[in-house]
């Protein structure tokens, strides 16, 4: 099957042909910000990192910077920095100009502050917008996309129908040579050993396991016990008796393909295949770490609904709540309630979840992209000075 | 029509997609869509909740997703509503050994 989208210089496939501007840290925001303002169909994207972090959670946020950067979807960035950051303007557009694409670097402090530097980011914004915009469309395969999975606002409905048939359109993106990421690391404590045996290494397996153990340590580290909030009441009223069955129901929108590997936060993937990316459950973080993964095109399966979207990629919102798919209409794409009343079966729902996937990465505006809904957040792990 | 959904084929409980009441004939399908059989439930069992598809003694493994979800604490007959009150959490302790299927 044909999908179209844009050739990139490194053999990549952007599904969307974005121009961003990307702060280096969020002292830059206010200068993207202004710059963004007159040109109203360029991405901005500012954050609160980029300096006085360390270690870690430094390496983190650069990493997710670069990936960011490196996403397919945008043809052309301009990197704003204020010259005297931890994690350089310069620093990110020599990363990601490995890719190829148009990048240009503004240092306000150089430049001689806001006003001064305003001339020359909206000259540059406007060269990028214009040759972008003669860019186009070819056919392409599958095996380009690379889709980005999330859960939220999870009720009964996600464990029997939006998640099982995200997952057979998560698996037959993989039959068809793509790669799928999904994350969420609370959200498979207690069926770690069950994606682990799906790992084509024991190494990634391993791996899987030293990351559920960081995550439930840092829980502990501030005074919960995971485990023991696991179901918790909503969650068995609505039928789900263990955390075992919890997560089970969760890893399930991510299908049943081996896992090829597990990623660290913002981690690009180095071949193709079902891959998951460690990170929190919280929407906002967990969308920016799919994006700076690679993934062109994200599928949010929901219970209770969620806007939710992300600037860099489309967000699809699945439900298979009939109440939800009525009262959220103006944000829900994919309405698979029909399992519930069995008028359709999981693997005909999952066809179709996987029809709109194609149709989607070829141009169809999702709902939340209509309303450009989400901004950038960057998981942050650590304390800054 | 009352229909309860079993995820996976070895799954021994199955997922109800509406509240059925006590003595109703639950039609039991599967990811396909294919229906396998009835079940008459003796218990009201809501939307979300587990009926049993086999009988069940104490400590025999509870199967949702086609994996372990926890155990039974009493025994179970087939069309009982399987929840908190006759099966537990297995709670596995992380192995460090980890079983893969490296061909």
């Amino acid at each position: 099957m044909k999908i179209t989208g844009y050739k990139r210089p490194d053999g990549s496939v952007g599904f969307r042909n974005h121009i961003a501007i990307l702060a280096s840290v969020g002292c830059a925001n206010d200068v993207a910000l202004r710059i963004g303002r007159m040109y109203p169909s360029v991405l901005v994207l500012t954050h609160r990192q980029g300096c006085a972090q360390l270690g870690d959670d430094k390496d983190q946020t650069a990493r997710t910077l670069v990936g960011l950067g490196k996403n397919p979807n945008i043809a052309g960035l301009l990197i704003i920095g204020m010259g005297c950051e931890s994690i350089t303007a310069h620093y990110l557009a020599d990363e990601i100009s490995k890719t190829g694409k148009i990048v240009e670097v503004l240092v306000v402090l150089d430049e001689g502050g806001l006003t001064a530097a305003l001339p020359r980011g909206t000259k540059l914004i406007d060269l990028m917008v214009r040759e972008a915009s003669q860019m186009e469309r070819v056919p392409c395969d599958p095996e380009h996309l690379t889709l980005g999975i999330k859960c939220g606002l999870s009720d009964t409905t996600s464990g029997v129908a939006s998640n099982p048939a995200t997952g057979i359109a998560a698996d037959m993106l993989v039959e068809s040579g793509g790669t799928v990421i999904f994350g969420e690391t609370p959200e498979v404590i207690g069926a770690e050993h069950i994606l682990a045996k799906r790992a084509t290494s024991r190494g990634v397996g391993e791996k899987l396991y030293r990351l559920v153990n960081q995550c439930e340590e840092r829980v502990r580290a501030s005074g919960m016990d995971i485990r023991g909030a696991n179901p918790a009441p909503g969650n068995i009223a609505g039928g789900i008796t263990t955390i075992e069955e919890k997560s089970l129901g969760a890893i399930k929108k991510g299908g049943g393909t081996r896992l090829q590997g597990v990623l660290g936060y913002g981690d690009i993937p180095k071949k193709r295949g079902l891959f998951f990316m460690d990170g929190p459950g919280r929407t906002p973080e967990a969308l920016t770490g799919l994006t700076a993964t690679g993934a062109q095109v994200i599928i949010f399966s929901t219970g209770g609904g969620s806007p939710a979207g992300t600037p860099i990629s489309p967000v699809i919102k699945v439900t298979g709540n009939p109440q939800t798919a009525q009262r959220l209409s103006g944000h829900i794409d994919v309405d698979v309630s029909s399992i519930l009343r069995g008028e359709e079966s999981l693997q005909e729902a999952g066809e179709s979840i996987f029809q709109e996937l194609l149709t989607v990465a070829s141009g169809k505006a999702t709902k939340a992209e209509a309303f450009g809904y989400g901004t950038i957040s960057i998981w942050n792990i650590g304390s800054h000075m | 029509m009352n229909r309860a959904i079993m995820v996976n084929s070895e799954d021994t409980v199955a997922t109800l997609l509406n509240h059925a009441e006590a003595g109703d004939s639950v039609h039991i399908l599967t990811a396909q869509g294919k229906e396998t059989g009835t079940v008459k439930i003796g218990e009201p069992i809501s939307m979300g909740h587990k009926v049993a598809l086999l009988p069940m003694k104490e400590g025999d493994k509870v199967i949702k997703y086609g994996a372990v979800i926890g155990q039974a604490t009493r025994p179970i007959r087939v069309g009982d509503h399987v929840h908190v009150h006759n099966m537990k959490s297995l709670r596995l302790a992380i192995p460090l050994n980890v079983p893969t299927n490296t061909k």
